[in-house]
Parts: C-alpha cells; sequence; structure tokens
C-alpha cells in the first residue's frame, strides 16, 4: 500500500473538484496524481492494498449529506441516494414488500458486516472479481496487458467465468445486486463537474468488455453517481431472485438470476429476466423474456425460456458446468413467480 | 530394576470390559479405575484458559510488542524458477524507517543449496529471499516492494501429471537429502531414488513392507476392483499465521513462536546460531492452529533473528494470508491406483497401491498406511511416488498422507461390499477385526440410523438424500522425550512446567485434570505453565502423541510430590505414608478419620519452600510395538455422513456427520468433541471446498487468500454428533491417547460413499462440486 493524502469532500461540487481519474482508468493506465472516490472504501482499498492502484488522493465521498436517503411514493417511485449502504436497503420494509428481488439480491450479497460498510454506489461500481485481474502478477487486457489468462484453453482457471458475452473478457460482472436492480429496470443519475446531470437505464450504465476493455461502466473522471431510481412497480408485478453460491454462509454468486414480471392470473405478461454471473455485465436475456411472453406460468414454459437463455452460452474450458446451473437456475426463479 | 503386578482394566465398557495384570515399575503410581470412579478424569471440564480466550486478553505470538521492537517483512520471489543474477537493495535501504535488510545466502543453513551463485535458486512463488527490517509494518512492506529482484527465468513446471512426463523441466536436477516435508512421524521419503521429477518409490512404513504375493492374490480372487483417485492440495489456513517475535538480549535469545513445538524451533535456532540450547527460549503460550505446518522456525524464524542480530532490536515478524498459502505448507495432492480383490465371501486377497503425489519443491506426499493396516490381507504392496513441482512446500497435514489414502481405500470398499451384495457396514464387519471399530459401528449405525439405508440412487426428486461410512485407523504413537515438572509450594498452591505447547486442543486442562485428580484437588488449583523451553522438554503437538506422551508424566511426577508431601505428613501424624489418602482438599487417614489436615496446611510441613518433581515418558506397560514409541494398538474410527445432492444445480450439502472414535481413557469429554468437531470440519472442507488453484501457465496461485480459498464456515457446517468409546489397555499410568489426527481421516471418504448412495454415480475425485456433480449425471459433458 503507498502513502495517499485524504480528502473529505462536503458536498458533489466539491468531491467532483477534488476528482481527476477512475479505479478504472487507473488500473488500465496508471496516471502519477491519482485522485479517485472512496465510498465504501472495501473495493477500492482493496486495490490499494494489493498495490495494484497507487493513488495519490482518496476523496472521501461517504460523508457527503443528503447522499444516503432511500424514499418510495407511488408517482417518484424508489430513489435510493449513492451512499445508502446495502444493510439500509436490505431493512427497508417498503422494498422488501414492493421491490422483493431487489430485497433478497441484497440479503444474499456479501456479508452482514460488509454490507453495513458497502454503498449503493460503490457495488455497481465496483470491478469484477477475476484472479487473474486482481493479480498483481498478471498483466490481462482489462489492465492494459497483452493476454486473457483465463481464456487459455489449456491453463487458465475460469471456473468461474462467463458463459456469454465472453468474446472480449471473460470476467464476470462483481454485482449481483444489480442483477435485481437491472430487473426492476432501474437508471442512475449520474452528475458531472460542471453541475450537469444525466439519467440512464442500467441496461446503458454497464459498458460492454468489446466496447470497452478498460471499462465495465460508462463512469468517466470528474462524474459521480448521486442516485438510483427503480420505477414504481404496477400492482401485478411479482419478483423473484435466486442465487447460486458455492458456500451458503456467504459467497460470490456463480449464477443468480433476477426475474420481475407482469401478470395477469399465472400468465406472464411481459418479463424482465437479468442474469448475474453470467457475462462480463449483468446480463439482460431477452430470449427468455421473449419465451416467456403470454405464455402461463409452468414448469415446462419456464424451463423452455431458461433453455432459450443459454442458447448462446459459450462456455470456456472449465465452467460448462454453468449451463445447466442457469437453466436450473432460471427456471426455479420463474417459478417462484407462479 | 524393581517392578510390582498390578491389575489394570482392559477392554470396553459396556462391551468385553475385564482385566489384565501387568509388571510395572515399582515408582509408577497405582492403577486408576475406569473414568466412572473418577473425579476429574473423563468429565466435561470447562478449559482453564477459555476466559482469556473468549475475552481477548490470551496473548498470542502475533499479540507480543516490546519496547523498541522492530517490523519485519519478507522478500519473496514472483517467479517460479529462475536464478538471481542480482538484487538491488538500493532504494529500499534508504526509504526512512527501515533499520536492517538481511538477504538470503545460498548456504545451507539458510535453506540454500550451497552451489556457486550469491543467491539461492528460486524454485516456486513465494520462495523466501530476505527481509527488511522497518519502524513498522507499513514501512516494511513498502521497503519489500521497493528492492527489485532480477532473475534469469527457468522453465517450470506445476502440475504434477505435467511433471511426471519424459520432457518435463527439471525441478532438482540433484538427489535431495532434505528432510522430508509433506509426511509422518518415522515415515520417510527418499528423495535420491528416482529419474527425472519422480521421486522413490517408498513401499513400506514402520509396519513393515510388502506382504505375500499380490499375483497370487488376485488369482485367487472372485471380484475385483480397481480405481484411480484423486486429491487436490490443500492449505492448512491456521486462523493464526506462521511467526516469531525475537528478542535477542544479551544472554539469551528469546523466541516468542507460533508454533506447536517449542523444543525444536529451540533447537533449530541453536543450531543454526550456533548458541547452546541454554541460550535460547522459545515462548508459545498460547497458540492459534497449527494442523501439522508449525514444527519449525521455518526461513522466518532465523530471518526475524538475523534482522535482530543487525539491529539490536527485538524483531516481530508474522507472514500475511499470501505468504502462507504460497509458502508455509500443504497437504500434497494424490492420483492414487488401487485394485482389490476378495473371495465370494468377502475375505480380501490382493491389495495393491501405487500413488503419486506433489508436496512441490518438498518431499512426503504419500497415501500413508490405511491400506496396509485397516484390514487384514495377507497379499499387499505399495509404491508410493514424489514428484517434485515448481510449488511451495508441502508440510505435514492432520494424519499426513493417510487422509488421501483413506479417500481412495474407503470407497474400494464400498464398492466391493456392493459387488459382492453386502450392505457396506455388513461388509466390514465381516472383514474389520478391530474390536473398537465393531463397537463404533454398532452404536454409529444406532445413532445414525443406518438402517434408513436405500439402495444406491433410490432417491426421488431433484434433491436426492444418500448415507455412507467410512473407516479409519491411526497408530498410537507416543514421545518418550517428554518431560514435566511439578511443584508444590510451601503454603498451597500447585504449578507445572514443561515445554509442551497446547496448540489449541486443551492441553493445559487436561494436564490441570490429571495433577486434580492425583493430589485430591480442583482443576483451578493447579497452575499449568507450559509452552516454554526453559521448562523440561515435552513433545511436539503432532502425530497425535501430547496426550499419550505428556499426561504419563504429569501423573508420575504429581504422585512423586504427594509421596514426599504424604511423608511429612506420615511423620506429624506418626504413622505411615501408605496409610495415607488425599481427597477434596484434604489429606486423611485410611484407618483413622480423626486425623484429617487441609491439603494447603499439610504443605506448611515442607522445610523448603517447594516439592520440586521432574517425571519422564516411561515405556508402555507391555512394551512397544515398535521400540521408538509404536505403542499397540489402533486409534480407530467410525464416521457416517448424510448428503443431499441437488441433481439439477450439483450441489451437494452435507447434512450430518455421527462420528465414533476412540482414543484409550478420554480425558475430557468437551475438548474430545472439539476435536472430533475440528475435524469432521476440515474433512467435509476436504471433500467439497477446499482447492488450491494453480495456474499452470504462470505458477502463481489464483487464490491465495481466505475469500477465494473456500474454508466452510457456519452453513457450510454439519449437525455434528459424537461417539466416545472408552478403550482401556493398561499401557501407562494415565492409558489415554489423542484423537486430533483420528478425527479428520474417514470424513471426505464417508461423504464420498454418500454422494454415490444418493445419485447411484461414484466420484473418485475431490472436491466434490457443482461440476463434477453435472459431469458425473452427464448433464455437461
Ligand atoms: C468478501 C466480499 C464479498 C462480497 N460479496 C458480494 C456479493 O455477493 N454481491 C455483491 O453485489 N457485492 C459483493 N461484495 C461487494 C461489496 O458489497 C461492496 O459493494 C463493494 O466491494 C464496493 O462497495 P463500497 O461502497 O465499499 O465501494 P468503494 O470501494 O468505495 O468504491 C467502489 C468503486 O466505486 C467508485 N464509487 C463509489 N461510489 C461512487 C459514486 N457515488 N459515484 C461514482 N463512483 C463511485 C469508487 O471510486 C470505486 O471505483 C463483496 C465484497 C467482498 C469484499
Amino acid at each position: 500500500m503507498n502513502k495517499f493524502s485524504w480528502y473529505e469532500a462536503k458536498s458533489v461540487e466539491d468531491a467532483l473538484q477534488q476528482v481527476n481519474s477512475t479505479l478504472s482508468d487507473e488500473l488500465y493506465e496508471a496516471t502519477d496524481e491519482a485522485a479517485v472516490f472512496k465510498s465504501g472504501g472495501i473495493d477500492v482499498f482493496d486495490w490499494v492494498k494489493q498495490g495494484i492502484l497507487k493513488p495519490q488522493k482518496i476523496v472521501n465521498i461517504r460523508n457527503i449529506p443528503g447522499l444516503d436517503k432511500i424514499s418510495y411514493d407511488r408517482k417518484e417511485g424508489l430513489r435510493m441516494g449513492s451512499n445508502v449502504t446495502l444493510a439500509e436497503i436490505a431493512s427497508h420494509p417498503e422494498i422488501k414488500t414492493r421491490y422483493l428481488a431487489l430485497h433478497l439480491a441484497v440479503n444474499h450479497a456479501a456479508t452482514p458486516q460488509l454490507r453495513n460498510m458497502s454503498t449503493l454506489g460503490g457495488n455497481i461500481a465496483q470491478r469484477n472479481r477475476c484472479w487473474y485481474f486482481r493479480s498483481a502478477d498478471h498483466d490481462c487486457f482489462r489492465k492494459g496487458g497483452d493476454r486473457c489468462f483465463a481464456r487459455h484453453s489449456k491453463t487458465g482457471e475460469n471456473e468461474n467465468h462467463a458463459i456469454l458475452d465472453n468474446g472480449s473478457c471473460v470476467s464476470v460482472h462483481a454485482s449481483s445486486i444489480a442483477t435485481a436492480l437491472m430487473a426492476f429496470n432501474a437508471s442512475v443519475v449520474i452528475v458531472n463537474a460542471e453541475g450537469q446531470q444525466k439519467t440512464v437505464q442500467m441496461d446503458d450504465f454497464f459498458v460492454s468488455a468489446g466496447e470497452d476493455i478498460a471499462m465495465e461502466n460508462i463512469l468517466k473522471p470528474k462524474e459521480i453517481i448521486t442516485e438510483i431510481i427503480l420505477p414504481t412497480p404496477s400492482k401485478n408485478t411479482k419478483s423473484a431472485y435466486i442465487k447460486q453460491v458455492a458456500r451458503e454462509s456467504y459467497d460470490w454468486s456463480l449464477a443468480d438470476v433476477a426475474v420481475v414480471m407482469e401478470v395477469s392470473g399465472n400468465t406472464c405478461k411481459s418479463a424482465n429476466i437479468v442474469l448475474g454471473a453470467a457475462a462480463p455485465v449483468p446480463y439482460r436475456s431477452l430470449e427468455a423474456q421473449q419465451a416467456m411472453e403470454n405464455k402461463t406460468i409452468t414448469g415446462e414454459n419456464a424451463k423452455a425460456a431458461a433453455e432459450a437463455a443459454m442458447a448462446k452460452a459459450r462456455p470456456l474450458s472449465k465452467n460448462d458446468y454453468k449451463v445447466p446451473l442457469f437453466v436450473s437456475t432460471i427456471k426455479q426463479t420463474i417459478m417462484e413467480i407462479s | 530394576m524393581d517392578t510390582r503386578k498390578e491389575k489394570f482394566p482392559y477392554g470396553i465398557p459396556g462391551h468385553n470390559l475385564g482385566e489384565i495384570e501387568r509388571e510395572i515399575p515399582m515408582e509408577e503410581p497405582p492403577v486408576w479405575p475406569v473414568n466412572d470412579e473418577l473425579k476429574v478424569i473423563g468429565k466435561r471440564v470447562k478449559r482453564i484458559d477459555a476466559l482469556e480466550k473468549v475475552t481477548g486478553k490470551a496473548i498470542y505470538t502475533s499479540d507480543i510488542k516490546l519496547p523498541g521492537m522492530l517490523y519485519a517483512k519478507m522478500l519473496r520471489s514472483n517467479v517460479p524458477h529462475a536464478t538471481i543474477s542480482s538484487i538491488d537493495v538500493s532504494k529500499a535501504s534508504s526509504l526512512p524507517g527501515v533499520h536492517a535488510i538481511h538477504l538470503i545466502e545460498n548456504a545451507p543453513k539458510e535453506g540454500g543449496d550451497g552451489g556457486t551463485n550469491t543467491y539461492p535458486m528460486v524454485k516456486y512463488v513465494g520462495q523466501p529471499l530476505g527481509g527488511v527490517a522497518a519502524e513498522s509494518l507499513e514501512i516494511a512492506k513498502e521497503a519489500v516492494s521497493l528492492i527489485k529482484v532480477n532473475y534469469e527465468k527457468k522453465p517450470f513446471v506445476i502440475d504434477m501429471e505435467s511433471a511426471m512426463e519424459i520432457n518435463a523441466p527439471i525441478v532438482f536436477d540433484a538427489p535431495i537429502t532434505q528432510q522430508q516435508d509433506g509426511g509422518d512421524v518415522g515415515e520417510t521419503h527418499d528423495g535420491s531414488k528416482g529419474e527425472g521429477n519422480v521421486r522413490g518409490p517408498s513401499t513400506s512404513s514402520f509396519f513393515g513392507g510388502p506382504r505375500g504375493n499380490l499375483e497370487e492374490g488376485f488369482n485367487e480372487a472372485d471380484v475385483i476392483v480397481e480405481r484411480t483417485y484423486r486429491t487436490q492440495v490443500h492449505t492448512h489456513m491456521p486462523l493464526e499465521t506462521h511467526g516469531v517475535v525475537v528478542d535477542w538480549g544479551a544472554d539469551v535469545m528469546t523466541v516468542y513462536a507460533s508454533t506447536q513445538n517449542t523444543a525444536a524451533v529451540r533447537n533449530e535456532m541453536a543450531s543454526v546460531f550456533n548458541l547452546p540450547k541454554s541460550k535460547v527460549r522459545v515462548i508459545c503460550e498460547f497458540m492459534g492452529g497449527g494442523f501439522g505446518a508449525k514444527h519449525s522456525a521455518g526461513s522466518f524464524g532465523p530471518m526475524a533473528a538475523n534482522l535482530a542480530k543487525k539491529t539490536g532490536r527485538p524483531v516481530w515478524l508474522m507472514l500475511d494470508r499470501k505468504e502462507e498459502h504460497l509458502a508455509e505448507g500443504n497437504r500434497p495432492n494424490s492420483i492414487q491406483y488401487l485394485k482389490i480383490g476378495a473371495k465370494k465371501d468377502g475375505t480380501l486377497t490382493g491389495i495393491q497401491q501405487r500413488s503419486h503425489g506433489t508436496a512441490g519443491v518438498g518431499l512426503g506426499a504419500g497415501v500413508g498406511r490405511i491400506a496396509q493396516i485397516l484390514y487384514p490381507c495377507p497379499n499387499f504392496a505399495t509404491e508410493q511416488y514424489d514428484v517434485l513441482t515448481n510449488a511451495g512446500p508441502g508440510a505435514a497435514w492432520r494424519a499426513p498422507g493417510n487422509v488421501q489414502g483413506a479417500f481412495g481405500l474407503e470407497q474400494a470398499i464400498d464398492e466391493m461390499a456392493e459387488k459382492l451384495d453386502l450392505d457396506p457396514l455388513r461388509y466390514r464387519d465381516r472383514i474389520d477385526t478391530s474390536e473398537v471399530r465393531k463397537v463404533e459401528r454398532q452404536r454409529g449405525a444406532e445413532l445414525f440410523g443406518w438402517s434408513r439405508r436405500q439402495p444406491p440412487g433410490s432417491s426421488t426428486g431433484v434433491v436426492k438424500k444418500g448415507l455412507g461410512v467410512g473407516q479409519s485407523t491411526w497408530p498410537r504413537f507416543v514421545t518418550l522425550d517428554s518431560s514435566v515438572e511439578i511443584k508444590i509450594h510451601k503454603g498451597g498452591g500447585v504449578e507445572i512446567r514443561s515445554s509442551v505447547q497446547d496448540i489449541g486442543t486443551g492441553t493445559k486442562t487436561i494436564i490441570a485434570q490429571v495433577v486434580a485428580e492425583e493430589l485430591g484437588l480442583q482443576v483451578k488449583d493447579i497452575k499449568v505453565n507450559i509452552g516454554d523451553t526453559f521448562f523440561p522438554v515435552g513433545p511436539g503437538s503432532g502425530g497425535s502423541v501430547v496426550t499419550g506422551s505428556i499426561t504419563p508424566p504429569t501423573r508420575n511426577a504429581a504422585f512423586e510430590a504427594k509421596m514426599a508431601l504424604l511423608k511429612l505428613v506420615a511423620k506429624k501424624w506418626e504413622t505411615d505414608s501408605s496409610e495415607l489418602y488425599v481427597e477434596d482438599g484434604q489429606v486423611g487417614h485410611k484407618a483413622n478419620a480423626d486425623l484429617k489436615m487441609s491439603f494447603k496446611e499439610a504443605t506448611k510441613l515442607m522445610r523448603t519452600s517447594q516439592i520440586s518433581k521432574i517425571a519422564s515418558r516411561s515405556d508402555d506397560y507391555g512394551g512397544f510395538q515398535q521400540p521408538w514409541g509404536l505403542a499397540y494398538g489402533d486409534l480407530g474410527s467410525v464416521q457416517f455422513a448424510e448428503v443431499s445432492v441437488n441433481t439439477e444445480t450439483g450441489f451437494v450439502k452435507v447434512d450430518r456427520i455421527v462420528a465414533a472414535h476412540s482414543c484409550g481413557r478420554p480425558l475430557n469429554i468437551g475438548q474430545l468433541e472439539s476435536q472430533i468437531n475440528g475435524g469432521v470440519i476440515q474433512g467435509v472442507s476436504y471433500a467439497l471446498y477446499e482447492n488450491r488453484v494453480m495456474d499452470n501457465g504462470t505458477g502463481h496461485m489464483m487464490n491465495a487468500n481466505i475469500d477465494q480459498y473456500k474454508v466452510p464456515f457456519s452453513m457450510e457446517i454439519p449437525e455434528i454428533e459424537t461417539i466416545i468409546v472408552e478403550e482401556y489397555s493398561g499401557r501407562s499410568s494415565t492409558d489415554a491417547y489423542g484423537i486430533g489426527e483420528p478425527a479428520n481421516i474417514a470424513t471426505a471418504a464417508a461423504i464420498a460413499n454418500a454422494v454415490y448412495n444418493a445419485i447411484g454415480v461414484r466420484l473418485y475425485e475431490i472436491p466434490i462440486t457443482p461440476s463434477s456433480i453435472l459431469k458425473a449425471l452427464r448433464n455437461v459433458s
């Protein structure tokens, strides 16, 4: 860990004045005077402790007033400030009743201690957990290197890696909460140093590795997430979430699925089906969504949708088990709705 | 030598308890009856240091802080195979706060090969190269990152099967004579024979070599089971990492060490620094786990001492989790070929075993003695090969080799039972001659509900349930070089001193129990001062020897001190000391109830400030099977596993384990249960979770942390029920043995057998993962 200075940001504007880079930009190509945001600090300091990220300044945005509110009303939907902790989301009664899949996703993320520390903004902006990407001894594409170690057909240790959209990078996105957020059609509010604010759909917040190997999201230096907004679900909306892990106590997802469905009786009118730990960014399965549209929610239809979701799967040398694992998990998650 | 004859309890209460007459040396204490008739022994006595531990007051090595102390960090290689052309420390040494840098030289004493290079050849990622002492750990770490090592890289090989190929890069181009790392007490693996990276084979153990004629054995067989089993590399992961604090004073070098063998660390440090043993003091008061990997001073011990010498200040050097994974020990993997033959009635006619394992740059990657001795079989041969690879050295790991061996054999026996159309438990009844395992099978099957077991694969639904069983054996070893001093202080107070350390099993508490029982006192009256080499030398915590080695001399010393005290009382009461007894803190007269005196009053009769007696482990009553301390009989165990297997997702959950064990005379039921729980949990972890992931392309371990190296947490831990079978053999004054290793041997095999019972497809490899289950079920190719 290198020595760095610490700046306690007092406002969003203040923070944006102080910051000059992002963790992703630094990992791809380090600069000398990097100043990056720290919210909960869990991910940022992981990289600093590994000696891979060497910031000169840490801009602490954790204590900026006003970014830690959760509010719900029928018109505005659910608004969560970027500094809201996962623990706060997990215990919010309105979220449990109206956004069950999000409630479940948050409850199955990390550990209670980590949930107390983790912020929503930090969670969706955290980097992936590919052990090559996280190793100081492996310069992979995402760190400006010249190869993907995980993809190697003989030596790649890729059991936890991507089976979909894995042409450029085979990592899977680390946020299992984003899986549920995306299924609720969440949007992200971003403010820049000029004070401009934009609201982007979560689907557009994440950046595929093919588009930009250095990035997992659209955040640029001098941009900050201030809020995440979820539209109000109709009264016929049901949701479910399942996360598969090697260890139940706590673990990173091997496969997680969020389903948010508009139902009429036992018929699916429309579905949002999002897969976590399948691809380098949370993966909306248009195939599965389509397959369920106007279908009754039966085991057979759910299975057909699950298989449709996996039609484009291209497993690596050690992760073909993820295909049946996803088929089973998608099917089960859909069936939770019935 | 004067001897006398005494009758000892012999056998298993509730089964075949009888008596045996032993001729024992005159000075040995009188026989203890069975536990039911004792006050402190065999009871659930709370750990004497429980409060200190749970309140955080217990001082572990990493907690030690001394005035002027510096913090050290090791420099380690980050390439798997190379010669070092130069090391540039200029930037590091000019960093403010850095006090000394020590580089490991290519001298045998420093772990080098003594060749012509200045620095040792690098043979694995994480190999120690040097160290820095600085004012803070942060500065030391930064300094290490500023040291530039220039490598001339060489081809390397990580994967064992690749290392066995003819054209593989050679890890050691000369015979190796270094001591073995991964192996077991008394077993030797020869690093001088063999070709390429393959060394050995080892074909014998202290139970002998090959028996009979295998070919004839297999010709006689009606049924043959022939399989290859695979086990992974498993790293130790004790909560407290390896490390020391060295305080090299003007007169004595004091080493605070996280070690399971204070005496061995003392001997090593004395030898490396050419000091008399009297001038090295190793202290380990509390120990945060070792599992077999903490028997030596390692490279960090001498490193801290060298830095202390250079700076004249105490030096703290604890490793971090990554160093721990890379360089401080692992349980070697195995690929085991096993062929067993049996007649129609089940009688075994032949067992053939051939194994390869890699302990990285170390030796000792065998599969133990389970196949050799668990079941009688006239024809047997084993060939156990060590394969050298460019990875961190193995170390002994809770029943070295035998856990791997049990995983193979106990599955083969299950498969044989099925071929013979016999229930696996009934089959073991037929071929197993051990009385203790017979009782364990009976009591275990009843508690477990073995009769619920259905034919393999017959469980319906997506989640299938299965039941399985596995057995094990462990030798009764003792370390004869085990001594204890007792002091009874004038005016009250009893103190025990020995260098033996409490690795966490509760050694302190059982020592106090033995003394309390002998002196008619309570456990709280006994102060146990152990883990200090200024006291008489006790055993290392390995081979499950501690209880069997240290409790007899403890009792003997207490007995001798008691007799000396009673002599004083007898003189006062004008009677003979043989007429006196101690009980409930009182000295009394057997024939005269009026004569009574508190223990404390009695100690006031002493002429000097203390009565002090030292006793050492005497030979077993009736002798040893091997004179160095291999006792007769085994420590048998039977474990039952109940699992659920999700056939769609491939997840396996161990729901329940019933573990039936014996360890001679049980001393403390609560602590025994803790040990068994720990062994079972590590077994579950071995079967399903832990796995060192190495990148064969770069030679790095990819999961060298506590997140991706998966140990089980609370939700992964099954319901564990233990059965402790009391078994008396009248072989020492306590007749007690350890349980640490036996508790860990059978679990993975029992789980694998249960998984087979659930899904009807057998897995020959651990860890069992969703991937391997789905492959076995052909859900994926
Ligand atoms: C052992 C472990 C297990 C975990 N398991 C899970 C899991 O199962 N599921 C899951 O979803 N997560 C999991 N996590 C992630 C964890 O919950 C945190 O959410 C995550 O590590 C980062 O959150 P943080 O608030 O500490 O972010 P930080 O470390 O402070 O920041 C992370 C990144 O986001 C940037 N950033 C932070 N806030 C903003 C903002 N407002 N605007 C712009 N950029 C910002 C930072 O600059 C940094 O690049 C796990 C983490 C650990 C260590």
